[in-house]
């Protein structure tokens, strides 16, 4: 149940019931005998199958049953056995969720890959099968993702050393197209050329590596390496305790100031594992803050992006930053702090608006205010800019089809004309409550990307300016910040949840696994950046590489969150 | 000296002028030339100075930086040199793209194994006398993140650091304190020795035979540069 339910409350939590339980013998009646067992996790039915029959199920529900959105895979070692769980999810609805459970043998974790039926799931596999060791057969390029090729072991299994010294090499790239297309001497064709682009790149955005393979100007090949900035953020939720301990770590995985955005991640995922309620004013404050983080965060999405593209350090860049900076001197007069805001708890928020109140809001009116005028500016420097149009426009082109196969979400997805939007469709906070349009736009390339980017900044000023006007109208003795949330959580045994919400780039989704101590058993965060990353190739392959350089832009990536 | 006062060699005499230069000038020096700096070094037109001193004095006021984004920090450092921080107004405020033109390196952010060597790389590419200002708790000892199985425990593992401006991450402000801090000792002429020894790339055949090694040496290249980690042993 989402926590922004709590008005409708336990009714609704009664009538759920009896739509899953006909869902599972739906599902059973669909795939035969493939279901061993069934389960329930918070979020969804789930059904067990054998590991062999892995792509079969996989297409029925997705030709068959719909679910054409393969959001995460989750791996797992329990004390007997691995387990891949497959989120699956539909376009259409979001709400409507079926988790597919793949338990292997512990000695010889092997499961049929997912890659086949789902494009996104060949990198969810890879990563699977790096931190966690599990076997996918079938799979298209099963290598290690994050951690170093000469890396020896799996971290997230139980038995991992970590004091074990490891050795990684500095190793020059090869070009992985070179035998196959060299020219005959007698065509007087030429070679194909490898570039490495990144680590240390100012068009990657930190520290992502692609390697690319050029014909003259053309990309023929490029694949993403990323792994560079592999923090085990996995690993250091589930050492911290649930109440206080993982709250500072959301902040981290989408740095981009959407630091509320990614704590909503977790709050919410939390708050529904553990049936903690939220009272509504803190509800509202959450949603100003979230939008807030999006414009801050989407200003630097653009401000990168003309970077990369007019090679423009002096006016957008800095124009962008400059909005920026005024959302930040809100966020930071809200949560204390510029970038690392720490402002959720588990239960409602840190504290109340900073007072006196009028002032504050008074600065984010001001704020508000400021917005139309600097938006036409963007819109003057950049979308009417003929150069940028030529540059951006029908390049980096992905259909919807294509993204949906990738689990593009976000603005990515929104460009493609995908009217995806967890906000309104699965709601939670006080976004029902709001007036706001989802934006979509059809063009599916770069230049799509930037506008639904623009044109959300507006969509979240309105809704900032709504939650001012609620806030500013609150009875005083009902500015409950928090409820009463025990000290220590230990939420039941062998519950498990997947929770998503709409964060700056796209649907950010935990997995939490609670093992009844107070700390998470397995704790599992879907990028959406990861997600998009993929579908780099479906965009700037048979481009030129100034486009591949836009597309790449246009995805609004950002390391932290896609490496984790 | 002001104009508007009569000058001597106008008003004192009706002899034909021979002394062009000297008489436009008048006494002293001319208004044009007037500067902070004449200031500070009195009225005598020449300035003594050692050729180090002033090498130094031109280092620290005139940096270069090198964009070098890796975590969350190199938002800050962004921040840093746009708008309203403008570290440019420090003389050190143009990130250069490459490493061979910069001579300070921001790291700004969380080093993990994979990145450390391809850092290492980075920092040898740039030309000598070159410094290296640490920014987070990351780069001081892996910050939040110390205990991850993959995380370098400090930018010092890898490369000598000069200046740490501790935060996670540190406000503009403080980074800018950082890079006036530096700027000072540079024009000093101070360096920071190299506390910790760092982490060289060898070859991989060189490394010391033990299980790890062997483990690997099918798999690496005998010619392969290669960086060992002893994670028992980081701080
Ligand atoms: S010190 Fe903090 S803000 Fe800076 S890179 Fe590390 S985690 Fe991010």
């Amino acid at each position: 149940m989402s926590t922004g339910e709590e008005q409708s409350g336990d009714d609704a939590g009664e009538q759920a019931i009896e739509p899953t339980e006909a869902k599972v013998a739906e599902l059973q009646s669909l795939l035969g005998d493939h279901v061993l067992d069934t389960e329930e996790h918070l979020n969804a039915p789930a059904i067990v199958i054998r590991p062999d029959a892995v792509q079969a199920v996989l297409s029925t529900l997705k030709e068959e049953a719909g679910y054409d959105h393969c959001s995460c895979v989750t791996a797992q070692q329990y004390p007997d056995r691995y387990e891949s769980i497959y989120h699956l999810k539909k376009y259409a609805d979001p709400t409507d969720e079926v988790s597919v459970v793949v338990p292997t043998a512990r000695d010889d974790p092997t499961s049929e890959s997912g890659a086949p039926v789902y494009e996104t799931a060949s990198w969810h596999e890879r990563e699977a099968y790096d931190l966690v060791g599990i076997d996918y057969d079938d799979h298209p390029d099963l290598r290690r993702i994050l951690l170093p090729d000469t890396w020896q072991g799996h971290p997230l299994r139980e038995d991992y050393d970590q004091d074990r010294p490891q050795i990684v090499t500095l190793r020059e790239n090869a070009n992985p197209l070179l035998e196959d297309h060299r020219g005959s001497e007698e065509e007087g064709e030429s070679d194909t050329m490898f570039l490495n682009i990144g680590p240390h790149h100012p068009a990657t955005h930190g520290v992502l590596h692609l390697e690319t393979v050029l014909d003259g100007e053309q990309v023929l090949d490029v694949d993403p390496d990323i792994g560079y900035l592999h923090r085990c953020e996995e690993q250091m939720c589930q050492q911290g305790t649930y109440r206080h301990q993982i709250m500072p770590y959301p902040d981290r995985w989408d740095y981009i100031s959407a630091g509320l955005l990614n704590e909503w991640a977790y709050a919410r995922t939390a708050e529904d594992l553990a049936d903690i309620e939220v009272p509504e004013y803190a509800q509202v404050i959450r949603t100003m803050g979230a939008e807030l983080c999006r414009i801050a965060s989407h200003m630097l999405a653009m401000g990168t992006f003309a970077l990369d593209i007019n090679g423009d350090f002096t006016a957008t860049f800095m124009w962008a930053i400059r909005e920026r900076e005024r959302a930040q001197s809100v966020l930071e007069e809200l949560t204390g702090q510029r970038l690392m805001f720490n402002y959720f708890r588990l239960g409602g928020v840190a504290w109340d608006l900073p007072s006196p109140r009028e002032d504050f809001f008074e600065l984010t009116r001001d704020f508000l205010d400021g917005l139309p005028e600097a938006t036409r500016e963007f819109h003057d420097l950049l979308t009417n800019n003929e150069i940028m149009q030529l540059r951006t426009i029908d390049t980096g082109v992905i259909d919807p089809e294509t993204a949906k196969d990738f689990g593009c979400t976000g603005p990515v997805a929104r460009a493609s004309g995908i009217d995806y939007d967890l906000r309104r469709d699965d709601p939670y906070g006080y976004y029902d409550e709001l007036e706001w349009d989802v934006v979509t736009e059809d063009g599916c390339d770069n230049y799509s990307r930037l506008l639904v980017r623009m044109r959300e900044v507006e969509q979240s000023a309105k809704i900032i300016d709504q939650c001012i006007d609620l806030l500013e109208d609150w009875p005083e003795d009902e500015r409950e910040i928090q409820s009463n949330v025990p000290r220590t959580l230990k939420p039941e045994r062998d519950t498990e949840i997947y929770r998503a919400v709409e964060g700056a780039k796209g649907e950010l989704g935990i997995y939490i696994r609670a093992d009844g101590t107070d700390k998470p058993g397995r704790f599992k965060i879907r990028s959406p950046c990861f997600s998009n990353l993929q579908s780099l190739p479906a965009m700037a392959e048979g481009e030129y590489i100034p486009d591949l350089v836009a597309a790449l832009g246009s995805l609004d990536i950002v390391l932290g969150e896609v490496d984790r | 000296m002001s104009s508007d006062e009569p000058r001597t060699a106008i008003s004192g005499s009706t002899a034909p002028v021979t002394d062009t230069r000297d008489a436009r000038r008048g006494e002293g020096v001319d208004d044009r030339f007037n500067s902070k700096l004449r200031e500070a070094f009195g009225s005598s037109p020449f300035i003594l100075t050692k050729f180090d001193k002033f090498m130094n004095w031109a280092r620290g006021s005139s940096m270069f930086l090198l964009q070098f984004g890796i975590a969350c920090c190199s938002i800050e450092m962004m921040h840093t040199f746009a708008v309203k921080h403008d570290s440019d107004r420090f003389g050190a405020g143009v990130p250069r793209a490459s490493p061979r033109q910069a001579d300070v390196m921001i790291v700004p952010g969380t080093i993990v194994s994979k990145f450390t060597p391809r850092m290492k790389r980075v920092y040898d590419q740039m030309p000598e006398p070159k410094f290296v200002i640490g920014m987070g708790s990351c780069t001081i000892s892996g910050g939040p993140f110390q205990e991850g199985y993959n995380v370098v425990k400090g930018a010092e593992e890898a490369i000598p650091v000069d200046i740490h401006v501790p935060g996670c991450p540190p406000r503009p402000e403080a980074l800018l304190y950082g890079i006036a801090k530096l700027q000072e000792r540079v024009a000093n002429g101070e360096s920071s020795p190299v506390v910790v020894k760092p982490y060289e790339l060898q070859q991989f055949s060189e490394m010391e035979q033990d299980e790890v090694v062997d483990q690997l040496a099918d798999e690496i290249d005998e010619d392969d540069l290669a960086m060992r980690y002893n994670w028992a042993d980081s701080p």
